[in-house]
């Protein structure tokens, strides 16, 4: 008890006018610190742009007015599926590559679709293709090749579902081409078809 | 029953521990963001299965919007000063020292070479409103065509860059004749390899390219 009075009167020690500093505290509140920095965390967060667009490569045919007619690559109509890609997202595609006039293709329409789209008509025709080449109908370095003709109605939307078909079904041999007045026809001719069932 | 003596505990938590997590955080992502580039209208891509990275530099961008208007622009601001400089000279467009610079600097332009002008010398906010109801870069099916001005631009632009990568970026209801025109220039000028940025989406099951990527599953 004695020791604790002594100490109560060091208090004291500098005379009775003068107050003992209060001893401060080093903590600082640092949650206004957290806050400012949650804030910027979640500004950087929106305006950031982690995941970079993807790309998709796409080779044109070297076109150029001095090759000539025998130069250029051929393909056998048995191979070739011709797509037509028009309004409304709408697919029309016939076997073959539709130039012979006395017999106009049978046109089909699909979709974009998971199931009985335009997706199984290539694996079908895929599998068509190593078929006849077991029956040696055709040669061994032939392939299925698609040909597109998308049209003036249809979206590039389309176009690019269609190259993205190419690749999901590993077509190796695909061109796009530009629609003939034929094949307009063709559309006209099925689209009325259609309508008059 | 002796009382129990609860120590009585201080509710301050120490937030050293979390000012650091903050702060780490934070420098992770301004080091890590990369602003979003301005862009003059917004274009929703279709989706691929591609999953080809869009190269960091030397990238010539063609944005095509719904309605068919191009604009063209360039990632480098070097580039785009050799670019506007050499597209002054050769369409002989009168413009000033200034009006360069603000093309160095800004991002797509989607006029015409009768309105660059014009467009340059406006402030950015004034440029931006005129995005809105601007006409596009004209183009045509042919390079030959006095017409065809995004054929001008990709050639000159390739002139100051000849590594320049081109990517056309356009949206998902752009019709099929914007894009084959923009295709046919590229063509006139014997570019054959181009990209096409889209979305990414899952590649389906039961496909080719579905066995292509896990070679394990194939039943």
């Amino acid at each position: 008890m004695a020791e604790m009075d002594t100490s109560s009167s060091g208090g004291h020690k500098k005379g009775p006018g003068v107050k003992k500093g209060k001893k401060l505290s080093t903590r600082i509140d640092l949650t206004p610190m957290v806050d400012l920095g949650f804030l910027l965390i979640t500004f950087f967060m929106y305006t950031t742009t982690m995941s970079k667009p993807k790309t998709m490569e796409i080779n044109m045919p070297y076109k150029d007015e001095n090759i000539k007619e025998e130069e250029q690559s051929k393909v056998k109509s048995s191979t070739v599926i011709t797509v037509l890609l028009s309004k409304e997202h709408r697919i029309y595609y016939y076997e073959g590559i539709g130039d012979d006039p006395t017999k106009p293709p049978q046109l089909n329409v699909t979709y974009f679709k998971q199931k009985d789209g335009i997706r199984d008509v290539i694996i079908n025709k895929k599998k068509a293709v190593e078929e006849l080449k077991a029956q040696g109908a055709l040669a061994a370095k032939d392939q299925a090749t698609i040909i597109i003709k998308p049209d003036e109605a249809s979206t590039y939307e389309d176009l690019v579902n269609m190259l993205d078909e190419m690749s999901i079904n590993d077509v190796k041999v695909y061109a796009i081409v530009d629609i003939t007045p034929v094949d307009k026809e063709f559309i006209a001719a099925t689209e009325q078809a259609n309508n008059a069932q | 029953m002796p009382k129990l003596k609860m120590p009585r505990k201080s509710t301050h938590v120490d937030m050293t521990a979390m000012c650091d997590v903050a702060f780490l955080l934070l420098t992770f992502f301004m080091l890590a963001t990369k602003f979003k580039p301005d862009e003059p209208v917004t274009v929703t891509t279709p989706n691929s299965i591609s999953e080809i990275p869009l190269p960091d530099a030397d990238i010539m961008m063609i944005t095509v919007d719904p309605k068919g208007r191009i604009f063209f622009s360039v990632d480098n601001p070097k580039v785009r000063e050799d670019l506007i400089n050499d597209m002054d000279e050769y369409k002989k467009l009168g413009l000033t020292d200034a009006e360069k610079r603000a093309f160095a600097v800004g991002a797509s332009v989607g006029v015409p070479f009768s309105q660059l002008k014009s467009y340059l010398a406006a402030d950015p906010t004034q440029q931006k409103e005129f995005d809105k109801t601007a006409t596009g870069i004209p183009t045509d099916t042919t390079v030959e065509s006095e017409k065809n001005e995004l054929a001008a631009w990709i050639r000159t632009a390739r002139n100051a860059n000849p590594k320049l990568r081109i990517t056309i970026k356009a949206d998902a209801d752009a019709g099929y004749p914007d894009i084959k025109k923009i295709i046919s220039t590229l063509e006139g000028w014997k570019i054959f390899k181009f990209n096409l940025i889209t979305g990414l989406k899952a590649v389906p099951p039961g496909t080719a390219a579905y066995d292509l990527q896990n070679p394990g599953m194939k039943k």
